[in-house]
């Protein structure tokens, strides 16, 4: 009886020698024959009735495990990545969860990709594709098995829309399916997204992959996420307590908010605890946001540094008011524009060297320009404070309309290179590539302003000339020349200045208007013929902008800077550090 | 020189300058001026050239057509260069000595503000294309862009959705001057209306070109580390908005995270910056590029044929330039003149076809019936629409969600008589408070 009953199973055994063997699927039902009571082999259980109805009990059972899932992953996932493709965002919600719920491995390549926005519907027979742009067409693939299924065009192809709404699900979901791989990263990233949401759901699958992990990173991630999931729960009080002490010796803002929300729902012998968690995490916030402000006074007083340094020479050594500094910037911004470009039409494997070859492009340039225009203008000019300023302020002029005819008077993009941009973590600070790099360019700068003007011959020349005109003349320096390479070296540092400002800020005709001002600011504050007042000029500008900010608004913290420094001016009219003996009051 | 010589170079003379005085007169009969006041300079000139270009193209396809009233447009293009009193200026200079017909310009609405006087006094007709604030209604202007009913309103309705996020956290980042001022104020109050706490709102502005976000950027960071859904709504202009994205995606802000729904930022703005980092990020206006219909299609096409340029992209305030042109030439073709009396009267009430597959009708308070999208970024700079309107939506001038404005409306249906500021509850022509 059994015979003929096993021969209608889907695979019936074959009969070799006689003796009847199961292969492949039909082996699990033969194993599970020798689990039954007074089992062994098939002849036995036929003949008594219980041991058959067990059988097949038995059967149907290791059928509906083991069958279902096998079939699902042939036959069912495709139709589950073509539904992604149907209805609205809601209809878009379920066809996600019902992939989810499959567990199947391909689930979470597919949802990066739909998150990615990579996925999309063939209108001709609605099937989802993966879509890549290969020139002006698209290459298609199969989202599930990643063959090639052709080429299609624009028209042919529709993209499946997700929203803000569906792609912090996609990440949660990935996330929690990826806790368990192998690679590093996919770990890393799976463990951040269960700390954001911090799903009760998840607590199991959490504790599993947290036995299993060995990296500190992702384990630290890992308990800070159990400890956030527990206070959520209904776990007993030391668990909760144990959770607590978890979430406030990491310190940070997650942690805040994290115990903000527990605050809620916690039973009242856990609320001082929680509430003294919260006190002593704000303290050291608030330490942490000191920190915070000195990081942006830095940049800050980088980039008036930068902006300053090259004026403060010129006016130094010449004591010209060149209202065309600001020009300067903005030509060694537009080199370095220009500069990109040439790179990315003519030789595109240096981009990422761009700008390594703008700086001293850039330099060399607005060098030039400052040196045509000290030789050309301001050299008839000497004495006569009031015309020169008139004087440079027509030239910003005529520099900013070429700029503006040549290059139009739209902004243009300057790509940053791939090392300045991002930002890392650094206990409680978060620094900005780009930031990081102006900081450390600037000093550089500073640094070779400084061996230039005190180991060279020309910056000896240079201090003489400051000190004292008629003398220095007298011994035998061309004044003359060395005003010329003072304006250009000035000018060409401005043009360094505008290299690093296209990181930050719009490359534009008028953009050098933005940074005149604060350069005056910087270069009257500090006192002018010492590089070490510049400094100490835009550091301290920098520090207070930036302190002043948070709490009076950016417009207003400008006002007061500007107030102190003219009330600062009365009591001190030459700056912090003026140098004696200037033959300024000509 | 004996007497007649004299009497007949004397005569000579005068037909000459009789001549010289007819000639321009002559010329000025043929063609038909209309005045283009966009700045191609300063900060605004990264939004605005374009609109001087779309006016370009839309004068070149109405001549195309055979241009209006058996006459031929004429642009007649000025810069004002982002500077507030140099549009007056400019725009009197337009209507007074180039006599132009009409004058389609200003962005932001200080332009707007300093440009009104010169319109009343020399009683010509503004169209602005541009998203505003609303608290305006003059029977000079014709608003073809977005009243706040028609843009602000929805977005925040919108992130208050499920659909949306459910925020509970606002933060308003703004420019300092008067439409985001103004903006602000009907959205505090919409906020508060709507139950959220003054603690959940948090405003904040800088001034025009505004490079250095950090400090901004990290408070809308730590605002939105209180473990409630934040969101930010953002009304900065110009070219401070570049910045502002760069910082948002170098401090690692992700729109899944905290959104930012801006309404100044279009296609142009996004066009010469990287948008990978943005993607999700949302805007709200009445048309996107990306929009499907046979006439944004055409419309994109015939663009991109006259710029000579595939890449230029079209956006909200191009298309609320079409829509205003085109409502123009309806309403000379209809009153059979250019005077502005005549045209205003005629316009009221006129429709024409919008680029989405809707109906732009011109209402009495002189402002437009406009559908509401709402995209979000990708990463090729184009946005996707997420959420529209079933309908187009009415402008309201004076938004009905602050006190002072329950029950005003604008109706210029006779432009002689109308009145921007009528009080439906006393049945009077008031004045609007001052701000």
């Amino acid at each position: 009886m059994f015979d003929e009953l096993a021969h209608r199973l889907p695979n019936p055994p074959h009969k070799r020698d006689g003796v009847p063997r199961w292969t492949g699927n039909n082996r699990v039902k033969h194993t599970a024959q020798h689990l039954l009571p007074g089992g062994g082999d098939w002849e036995r259980g036929r003949r008594t009735l219980g041991g058959f109805v067990l059988l097949m009990a038995f059967l149907t059972a290791c059928l509906l495990i083991a069958v279902p899932p096998a079939m699902a992953q042939t036959a069912d996932l495709p139709a589950l990545v073509n539904a992604l493709g149907q209805g609205g965002f809601p209809e878009r919600e379920k066809a996600i969860d019902a992939l989810v719920a499959t567990s199947d491995v391909h689930v979470p390549a597919i949802l990066q990709a739909l998150s990615d926005g990579n996925l999309y519907t063939r209108k001709s027979d609605a099937l989802v594709v993966l879509a890549t742009k290969a020139g002006d067409a698209y290459a298609l693939k199969d989202p599930v098995s990643g063959s090639a299924l052709g080429t299609a065009t624009s028209d042919d192809i529709e993209k499946i829309k997700v929203n803000n709404g569906l792609r912090g699900k996609i990440r949660t979901e990935i996330g929690e399916m990826t806790l368990l791989s192998t690679d590093r990263a996919t770990r890393l990233s799976a463990a951040q997204s269960v700390l954001k949401t911090a799903d009760p759901a998840t607590l199991d699958l959490l504790k599993k992959a947290l036995a299993a992990e060995t990296d500190p990173q992702i384990k630290n991630v890992m308990e800070l996420a159990e400890a956030v999931i527990i206070l959520k729960t209904n776990a007993s009080i030391d668990e909760k307590r144990a959770a607590i002490a978890t979430v406030i010796s990491h310190g940070d803002r997650d942690a805040q908010t994290v115990l903000l929300a527990a605050l809620q729902t916690a039973p009242d012998e856990l609320k001082p605890v929680i509430e003294d968690g919260l006190a002593s995490i704000s303290r050291s916030l608030q330490l942490w946001d000191i920190a915070q402000n000195l990081i942006y006074g830095t940049s800050l007083a980088s980039v008036l540094l930068l902006a300053a340094i090259g004026l403060a020479i010129t006016f130094g050594v010449m004591g010209v008011i060149n209202m065309a500094h600001g020009e300067m910037v903005m030509l060694g911004a537009y080199v370095t524009f220009v500069v990109q470009n040439l790179i990315a039409t003519y030789v595109p494997g240096l981009a990422e060297y761009a700008m390594a070859f703008s700086i001293p492009a850039a330099f060399l340039f607005t060098a030039l320009v400052g040196v045509c225009i000290e030789r050309g203008v301001i050299r008839w000019l000497y004495g006569r404070p009031l015309e020169t300023l008139l004087a440079t302020w027509g030239i910003s002029l005529i520099l900013q309309q070429a700029v503006r005819t040549i290059f139009g008077a739209n902004n243009r993009l300057v790509a940053p290179p791939n090392w300045m941009t991002g930002a890392f973590e650094l206990g409680g600070l978060t620094i900005t590539w780009n930031r990081l790099w102006i900081v450390v360019f600037a000093v550089l700068v500073f640094t070779a302003l400084q061996l230039v003007l005190n180991r060279t011959p020309l910056g000896l020349q240079m201090r003489a000339v400051t000190q004292n005109r008629r003398m220095a003349s007298a011994m035998g320096i061309r004044t003359p020349f060395v005003d010329a390479m003072t304006f250009g070296l000035g000018s060409g540092v401005a043009g360094l200045a505008g290299v690093a400002l296209t990181q930050i800020d719009n490359v534009s005709p008028g953009m050098g208007q933005n940074y005149i001002i604060d350069s005056f600011m910087v270069v009257v504050f500090g006192g002018v013929g010492n590089l070490w007042g510049t400094l100490i000029g835009a550091v301290s500008l920098g520090m207070a902008n930036k302190f002043l900010e948070p709490y009076a608004g950016a417009v207003l913290a400008k006002i007061i800077i500007l107030v102190l420094i003219i009330l600062f001016i009365q009591r001190r009219p030459r700056g912090l550090f003026a140098l004696k003996g200037r033959a300024i009051e000509q | 020189m004996t007497r007649l010589p004299r009497i007949a170079a004397g005569l000579a003379l005068g037909a000459a300058m009789t001549m010289g005085a007819f000639a321009p007169v002559f010329a000025a009969d043929d063609t038909i001026k209309v005045g283009v006041l966009h700045s191609l300079s300063g900060t605004m000139a990264i939004s605005e050239t374009t609109l001087k270009d779309t006016m370009l193209f839309l004068i070149d396809e109405q001549n195309k057509k055979g241009g209006l009233l058996g006459k031929k447009l004429e642009p007649v293009v000025v810069d004002p260069a982002s500077d507030w009193p140099l549009f007056a200026e400019k725009a009197r200079e337009l209507i007074a000595v180039d006599k132009v017909a009409a004058v389609f310009g200003c962005w932001t609405s200080s332009s707007r503000k300093s440009v009104l006087p010169v319109f009343k006094e020399l009683n010509s007709i503004l169209f602005y294309p541009v998203q505003y604030e609303g608290e305006e209604s003059e029977k000079n202007v014709i608003y073809t862009g977005a009243a706040p009913n028609q843009q602000a309103i929805p977005a925040v309705d919108y992130l208050m959705s499920p659909e949306g996020g459910s925020v509970k956290r606002w933060v308003l980042e703004a420019t300092d001057y008067v439409y985001p001022r103004t903006t602000n104020k009907i959205l505090e109050q919409y906020l508060k209306d709507k139950g959220v706490a003054p603690e959940d709102i948090k405003i904040n502005y800088t001034p025009f070109g505004f490079s250095d976000w950090q400090t901004e950027v990290a408070a809308i960071k730590d605002f939105g580390s209180a473990g409630k859904k934040t969101a930010v709504v953002s009304t900065i202009n110009g070219d401070a908005n570049v910045p502002f994205y760069k910082e948002l995606a170098n401090q690692g802000i992700k729109a899944e995270d905290i959104p930012v729904v801006a309404f100044s930022v279009g296609e142009e703005e996004l066009h010469g910056m990287d948008t990978t980092n943005l993607v999700g990020h949302l805007a709200a206006w009445n048309y996107f590029e990306s929009v499907d219909t046979p006439q944004n299609k055409a419309f994109i096409d015939g663009w991109h044929k006259f710029i000579k340029d595939d890449t230029r992209t079209t956006n909200d305030p191009m298309e609320a330039a079409y829509l205003g042109f085109n409502l123009w030439v309806e309403a000379v073709t209809k009153a059979g003149t250019t005077d502005t009396d005549a045209v205003l009267k005629a316009i009221v009430g006129l429709s024409y076809p919008n680029l989405t597959g809707g109906t732009a009708t011109v209402l009495p308070n002189h402002h437009l019936t406009k559908p509401v999208l709402i995209g979000e970024v990708q990463a090729d700079g184009q946005f996707d629409v997420v959420w529209k309107t079933p309908d187009v939506v009415p402008g309201q001038a004076w938004s009905p969600v602050l006190p002072e404005d329950k029950g005003i409306i604008g109706d210029w249906t006779d432009p002689i008589n109308g009145c921007g500021h009528f009080d439906t509850a006393t049945k009077t022509c008031t004045t609007a408070p001052s701000p």
